[in-house]
């Protein structure tokens, strides 16, 4: 589904990321994990296209994405929610959803017909699926910090999505919302047979959803494999789980 | 969900009549007034496409209204076309500026696109104002004519009056289509795009959107706009000067919009409306208008930063007493 060959980022004398691989079959809910900056979000915006590898390849479904520009490789197929909620906050919520459709469906060349209409039935369904039909009206800049991850998440999936890159999805949540939605993530991914990548820095939510997990750490990969394996690494204990010697 | 009743009324057409008596009230200074009013307020609302829907902010609008409005006036004056092949001329020749110039902005972000922008005016400007043979350099295009208005005497009222008051109805009738035009692409799928873009532009690339090339879709057609409305103006003006293209023409819309509000579609008409109407009324008691130009400015930023529509809509739906 998704491979990653050696990419690597510099920032000036500062390597970012250092020829991280990772490799995610389909259906695979995969997480990245590592301590603050370890390098998460630069090996997720490389993926992305938000930057430019300096070094190394990615492919999707057997197409070279290396750098391609994010809204191309949005309508291949890959959809992302970001670490610091990224809507569109002064559209209602049935506006954000929707406008994702529009956008991705390629109707926005479109500027005569109205846009009250189009849609509306596949939003409201969505809205449904994580949790908002309630809220379809309010001001998205108006609901609360785990509504509008839910809101995120919803313009990420109008997007039809093969696999979703998500950065962080509980940040910020308190342990109720991050147990919920935790539950509306593996939900919605078995529905839509979605292939996830995501990072993380709360265990729990790791440990408890990911089938397999890569650690970063300064740029590097230091271990990769199912939770257990994870688990067990000695340095994985030493540098990221706190446990010193 | 069905569309609120505020958004149900037609508003240009309620607009578009209220206005039809004008010429009527007994004054030529009234028609004067209003005739600048609604071709200033179509510029206005040009600029908003940019400023309130996409959220792109432009110091450079002028350009757009000064080539359409030198458009026309050279297709009338110096060639002899008839005025509506010539208007439309003036606006697809702004576009076409739009195109050239806005492939350069949209490449910029923020303020360093708001420079590129008042830079390419000053460019058009200095064009206007050094190239005698065909802009009549400083001393302009004066004595542009009329469009021919015979036909307008088989009409009933309308038929004796001045030429200045059946020109009125020609501007109000054209800018009254600019705006269903513009309100219909406002409220498109392609004007949700720009809204998406202006909430968000990281997160609209992620959704799919070409920014860039939305930006300069929204740019050409808000400089078509801007170019059909200055045709109109040069033509009310009896002439066309190089400081339609200078920056202080720029900032009449920019002010209009910000004074009327540009989270409302009608924002910049009411502002347009609010800025020529208070301009004649205090410059009738003091120099000092841009004194008070200054005052009111401040006190909106600060008291009503949604301009007149923005407190207006606040305070309706207060009385109201409902969420919309």
């Amino acid at each position: 589904m998704l491979e990653v060959e050696g990419v690597s980022k510099r920032f000036g004398g500062f390597v970012a990321v250092d020829a991280v691989s990772l490799t995610v079959a389909k259906k695979q809910i995969a997480a990245v994990i590592g301590p603050n900056g370890a390098g998460k979000s630069t090996f997720f915006n490389l993926i992305t296209g938000h930057l430019r590898p300096d070094a190394g390849r990615v492919v999707l479904e057997g197409r070279d994405i290396t750098a391609a520009p994010p809204h191309r490789i949005c309508r291949m197929g890959m959809g992302r929610s970001f670490q610091r909620t990224n809507i569109f906050p002064q559209l209602t919520v049935f506006e954000n959803v929707q406008a994702a459709y529009i956008a991705h469906r390629g109707r926005g060349t479109n500027f005569w017909a109205s846009s009250a209409a189009l849609y509306r039935d596949e939003t409201t369904a969505l809205l449904q699926q994580v949790g908002l039909a309630d809220k379809a009206n309010e001001a998205a800049s108006a609901l609360s910090h785990g509504n509008q991850k839910q809101v995120e998440l919803g313009i990420a999936l109008a997007c039809d999505p093969e696999i979703l890159l998500l950065d962080e999805p509980t940040a910020g949540m308190s342990a109720a919302e991050t147990r919920d939605s935790i539950k509306l993530l593996q939900h919605l991914a078995e529905k839509f047979g979605l292939t996830l990548l995501f990072t993380e820095h709360d265990m729990e939510v790791v440990f408890s959803i990911a089938e397999k997990i890569m650690v970063l750490h300064q740029g590097r990969v230091i271990a990769e494999g199912t939770p257990d394996e994870v688990q067990r690494n000695a340095e994985v204990r030493r540098i990221y789980l706190g446990e010193r010697k | 969900m069905t569309r609120p009743l505020i958004n149900r009324i037609p508003w240009t057409l309620i607009v578009f009549l209220v206005l039809l008596p004008v010429p009527f009230l007994g004054s030529r200074f009234y028609t004067f007034v209003a005739t600048d009013i609604v071709i200033l307020s179509l510029f206005a609302t040009s600029l908003n496409l940019l400023l309130g829907t996409t959220g792109l902010v432009t110091f450079g609008h002028a350009a757009y209204f000064s080539i359409g409005a030198y458009t026309t006036a050279l297709l009338m004056k110096n060639l002899g076309f008839p005025f509506l092949p010539s208007w439309i001329a003036g606006g697809l020749m702004a576009a076409g500026f739009a195109l050239v110039f806005g492939f350069f902005c949209v490449r910029l972000t923020k303020i360093y696109f708001a420079m590129l922008t008042l830079a390419f005016a000053q460019i058009v400007w200095a064009i206007c104002f050094k190239w005698n043979d065909v802009t009549g350099g400083e001393q302009g295009l004066p004595n542009v004519p009329y469009p021919g208005l015979d036909w307008m005497e088989v009409l009933p009222l309308i038929g004796d009056l001045r030429v200045s008051d059946k020109f009125y109805y020609v501007a109000l009738a054209l800018v009254a289509l600019c705006y269903a035009a513009l309100r219909r692409i406002t409220l498109s799928p392609f004007g949700r795009v720009l809204t998406v873009i202006r909430d968000n532009p990281e997160r609209a690339q992620f959704i799919g959107v070409n920014v860039r090339l939305y930006e300069l879709a929204a740019f050409m057609v808000s400089g078509a706009f801007a170019g059909l409305s200055g045709a109109l103006f040069g033509i009310f003006n009896r002439g066309v000067f190089p400081d339609f293209a200078f920056w202080t023409k720029s900032a009449e819309p920019l002010i209009m919009t910000i004074l009327g509000g540009m989270a409302h579609f009608w924002g910049p008409a009411v502002g347009a409306a609010a800025l020529i109407l208070l301009n004649q009324q205090i410059t009738s008691y003091t120099e000092y208008w841009p004194f008070v130009l200054g005052g009111v400015l401040i006190v909106l930023l600060f008291v009503f930063p949604g301009g007149i529509v923005g407190t207006l809509t606040k305070l309706g739906r207060r009385i109201g007493g409902r969420d919309a």
